[in-house]
């Protein structure tokens, strides 16, 4: 018996002294203090920087400018270059990172030998680190002996001292490294499915593609948004391939913030910049999660 | 309307035998249940009559066409199953235009809304043509899936236990609307059921499976008053017929139980050859001057009628009787049963003597 009693969870909280709401608030004090420390205080912190012209490198004062951080970056066309060449390879990378990863989802989402071998190894660029991937597709690119050159036949094609190709390599790489995860989302939407619907189609007489449309894709059109917002999150502020691949010459937004506040050490500058990015992808977010409610809500 | 034929049909799941050698033959406009227990095999002849599962061995006729090849579609079948499958995310009425909005139906726009008004309107479900089916209950669920099969006006309607998921009033309810919808139009009904009374009062022939066998076909009257063996006996009749395990001496029967009735003579049954005697409680008789005792066990009123459960012995019997009799829990009573209705079975394979 008296076993029994120390084993008793709540006998022995009661016994120091806890109260439920004392646990509860010890397993969610780390975390509170966490995200004050790394989080808030930073957003914060760099929200008031972003009203000043304080430079990190240079041992003086910050000067309180109001808002002309905001109104010389937004007046910049350089800077709305950046943001031009971000939409190009968000929509790029992301639009490809759907459309395979949706396609190989379609092709897992059956029985077959080896499905879960063949399914851990399509993951296995996802969980690579960038910095690896983006250093061994620059191999790949290379100009004179990349083997990607070699297999097309396209002889010394730049594909990463040029911009424009810069841009579209880049997004294939990322295309790449992440379809998996879309893919990933996917499957679990078309698993969710329950068979007896396409029994009942078939035998409804619906062909293939009607099937698709009015079945399957209604079903993970939830799923699909919810990969959609994550990988245009991450697109959007993408800085790790493009670095590593290209310093320069994919000039998006994230690597211009990069540049501003650790190369040229504008800090309130670069302060402001970022804002105005949190902004820009709070709102593409917003309008996700409103047309996934109107979604999930039909 | 189309007649079904199934020939020496046989399907395996890997090491699992789930139909052996089964014969079947549905008439135009007939309303066939196949009754069997779970794993009987009843879900997949139905499949393989859909065309959803091939059969291991064996051929299916359509109106005398060999539809062996034939995917789902092309056989011109409506299934109706248990867990509904309305498609989520539409209306009712998109739910029931489904099957005709089809490429390959080609079903004009005026026509789709006269069949989806004449099929609501059928089932009682006009109200509810524009609401999403996630908002629906049960029974209406099931009108809804009902209700897509009868607009495409297949050939064949097969149903898969589609009432066993709703409460006993609505199921009540459902048995009669789906038989006047049978007799109605005049389709080609294959109801698949574990529910005894769902056969009898549905079917106008009954196949009883017994794992992957057909053992019987016959109208519900013939599978109830003359079974092939004690599992058909079994399986239809509520409360269960009695079974009672005897021979037959001087001309009565004789239970192990420990007492003797009268039986008509029946050469066959001969002389101290171990029988089974099946009974159905309606005709085990609770009267005063019964020549063999029992104790009463148990009683369930219904209203209706009474169902008494006699202990002789170790053995247990029910009878039913009328309500207004009053009986005693433990009280000694007399009974008898209908000698011209007491069926006999071979006690070592359960096949009745009367075939």
């Amino acid at each position: 018996m008296a076993v029994l009693a120390t084993l008793d969870p709540n006998s022995r909280a009661a016994s120091r002294g806890w109260s439920d709401l004392t646990i509860r608030n010890a397993f969610i004090l780390p975390t509170i203090i966490f995200l004050i420390v790394f989080n808030i205080f930073p957003l914060v912190y760099s929200l008031g920087f972003s009203f000043t012209n304080y430079r990190a490198s240079v041992n003086r004062p910050a000067e309180f400018v109001g808002l002309q951080n905001y109104r010389e970056l937004l007046s910049n066309p350089d800077i709305w270059n950046n943001f031009t060449i971000t939409a190009q390879y968000v929509i790029l990378s992301v639009g490809g990172q759907m459309i395979v990863g949706f396609g190989l989802a379609l092709l897992l989402n059956r029985k077959f030998p080896f499905k879960g071998l063949v399914t851990t190894l399509l993951l296995l660029p996802m969980m690579l680190s960038p910095a690896v991937v983006g250093l061994f597709w620059k191999l790949l690119y290379d100009p004179s002996w990349g083997p990607i050159n070699y297999a097309l036949g396209i002889g010394k094609f730049e594909w990463l001292s040029n911009p424009t190709n810069a841009l579209i390599a880049t997004a294939l790489t990322d295309i790449w490294m992440w379809s998996p995860f879309v893919m990933l989302l996917a499957l679990a939407g078309l698993s969710a499915v329950p068979k007896h619907l396409y029994e009942a189609a078939a035998i409804d007489r619906a062909g293939t593609f009607y099937t698709f449309f009015r079945i399957t894709l209604p079903l993970i059109t939830p799923l699909l948004l919810i990969a959609l917002i994550f990988r245009t999150m991450e697109a959007f502020k993408t800085f790790d391939l493009p670095f590593v691949m290209s310093t320069a010459n994919v000039q998006t937004i994230a690597i211009r913030l990069y540049q501003m506040a650790f190369q040229s050490w504008d800090t309130g500058r670069a302060s402001a910049l970022a804002y105005i990015v949190l902004i820009v992808v709070l709102a593409i977010t917003n309008i996700y999660v409103k047309y996934l409610n109107k979604v999930k809500e039909r | 309307m189309a007649h079904i034929e199934l020939r020496n049909i046989t399907k395996t799941f890997g090491a699992n035998t789930a139909l052996r050698g089964l014969d079947l033959e549905v008439a135009d406009g007939q309303f066939f249940v196949l009754l069997g227990e779970t794993g009987a095999g009843k879900t997949t002849t139905l499949r393989i009559v859909a065309g959803l599962e091939r059969p291991t061995g064996g051929s299916v006729l359509i109106d005398g066409v060999d539809v062996g090849d034939w995917s789902a579609a092309e056989r011109d079948v409506a299934l109706v199953l248990q867990q509904y499958s309305l498609y989520p995310r539409y209306t009712v009425r998109e739910n029931l235009e489904f099957p005709l909005k089809s490429k390959i139906r080609r079903v004009e726009p005026d026509e789709i809304r006269a069949r989806v008004e004449r099929a609501a309107k059928t089932l009682r479900i006009e109200h509810l043509l524009d609401r999403k089916t996630d908002l629906l209950s049960g029974g209406e669920m099931q009108r809804v899936s009902i209700g897509r099969a009868i607009v495409r006006k297949p050939r064949v309607f097969l149903m898969d236990e589609p009432l066993s998921a709703l409460d006993a009033k609505l199921r009540e309810a459902l048995r009669t609307e789906l038989k006047n919808l049978q007799m109605n139009l005049g389709a080609t009904f294959l109801f698949v059921t574990h529910d005894q009374v769902e056969a009898m009062s549905m079917g106008d022939r009954i196949g009883v499976l017994d794992r992957g066998r057909l053992v019987q076909v016959g109208t519900p009257a013939e599978i109830y008053t003359s079974p092939k063996n004690t599992f058909v006996a079994r399986s239809v009749g509520s409360p269960p017929i009695n079974l009672i395990d005897g021979a037959i001496r001087d001309g009565r029967a004789v239970a192990e139980a420990g007492f003797a009735l009268p039986v008509p003579a029946r050469g066959e049954a001969g002389t101290d050859r171990p029988l089974i005697f099946g009974v159905r409680p309606e005709d085990l008789l609770i009267e005063r001057d019964a020549p063999a005792e029992a104790r009463v066990h148990d009683v369930e009123n219904y209203g209706v009628e009474k169902v008494v459960t006699l202990r002789v012995g170790d053995m247990l019997l029910r009878a039913t009787t009328s309500a207004r009799q009053q009986l005693d829990i433990d009280a000694p009573v007399r009974f008898s049963w209908r000698p011209d209705k007491v069926l006999l079975f071979d006690r070592a394979d359960g096949t009745s003597l009367r075939q």
